[in-house]
């Protein structure tokens, strides 16, 4: 087995936890799609397209309100501009390719692609085939994405909404912070996040998630300044 | 029509968003601060998805500390902290989430 598919195989693995939420959110994005009368070709589309649990569902939510699609683009855009933050993350291990490998890899960069892959950079920034990591984790949730989303558009409908899997959302995120609840300088910054996010829910244009993440960092900002005395 | 151009619109820009930052930011001419900043980037993201998801309700108002959820999370937070383990954490929430649901 080459190094490079060692390396990808190892991707796909440390992503695959995540299929235990993921699986239901891709079935309630499909159903969802469905629900809203978008019917199942826009739906899935959108899975292929935007390729993005929360804008996708900001989007079809939005137009089908009646928002304008001026309003709608806005807004689930906005809620994309965290994967600013996740590519300059990642571009701290991803400098040496080219042009090509950035272009696709940045198609797969995901929050759990992030979150696991971003572990896994750090660790071995000395591999230079360090970046299969990314094409495994990214390509499994993309195929699981895919496949639940058809599944939902399909049978959806027959989940029922008592298991309140939604739930499973928030879940997936704590648990993609289980390596720095131990930290107080990290604590201090999710709680700092999640007081804001929940301040600023109301913001326009669903800026909660973005404003958050930026008042976080500048308290990080604060926390490093203040560690360096 | 309008809302598959709407669709690959969204698309493109949110393709953007995770191509932009990877292309314009050179490692080498990172400055330490801007390096150590980054490290919190997932603690400074994942919250404001997680947060506003457990203690509002559809209607964006404040849930009572006795949602299912908000008991949930807590003992899935403290798992977390105990086990540092993603599954164990993952399942441990679930698990208290559908007991509190179900069973109680």
């Amino acid at each position: 087995m080459s190094l490079k598919f060692k390396i990808f195989l190892r991707g796909a693995l440390d992503v695959l936890p995540l299929m235990i939420p993921v699986v239901p959110f891709g079935i309630i994005f499909g159903a969802i799609g469905i629900e809203l009368g978008f019917g199942p070709y826009v739906t899935y589309a959108t899975s292929i397209i935007i390729f993005s649990g929360a804008s996708q569902i900001v989007i079809l939510q939005l137009l089908s309100a009646g928002a304008s699609p001026l309003i709608s683009i806005t807004s689930s855009s906005v809620v994309s501009t965290r994967h600013l933050l996740y590519g300059a993350v990642v571009s701290q291990h991803l400098g040496h390719l080219s042009m090509y490998w950035k272009v696709g890899l940045s198609y797969l960069l995901t929050d759990q692609a992030f979150a696991v892959s971003n572990e896994y950079l750090k660790k071995n920034s000395e591999n230079k085939f360090k970046h299969y990591h990314l094409v495994g984790s990214g390509l499994t949730l993309w195929f699981i994405w895919q496949a639940t989303t058809i599944i939902g558009i399909f049978l959806g409908s027959i989940v029922p909404d008592e298991l309140g899997l939604t739930f499973t959302i928030p879940l997936t995120f704590l648990a993609l912070l289980v390596n720095y609840l131990r930290k107080t300088d990290h604590l201090i910054v999710i709680i700092l996040s999640g007081v804001s996010s929940i301040f600023f829910f109301d913001a326009p244009f669903k800026s909660y998630i973005i404003l958050s993440s930026i008042i976080a960092l500048f308290g990080a900002l604060i926390l490093i300044k203040i560690k360096k005395k | 029509m309008s809302i598959w151009i709407s669709i690959i619109i969204a698309g493109i820009i949110n393709y953007l968003t995770r191509l932009g930052s990877i292309l314009i930011f050179k490692p080498s001419k990172m400055n330490d601060n801007t390096k150590q900043i980054l490290k919190y980037v997932p603690s400074a993201v994942f919250p404001a998805i997680i947060f506003p998801a457990v203690f509002l309700n559809q209607d964006g108002n404040l849930v009572q500390l006795a949602d299912p959820k908000v008991v949930a999370i807590s003992i899935a937070f403290l798992i977390g902290i105990l086990s540092k383990n993603l599954v164990i954490t993952i399942l441990s929430g679930l698990i208290s989430f559908w007991t509190i649901l179900f069973l109680l």
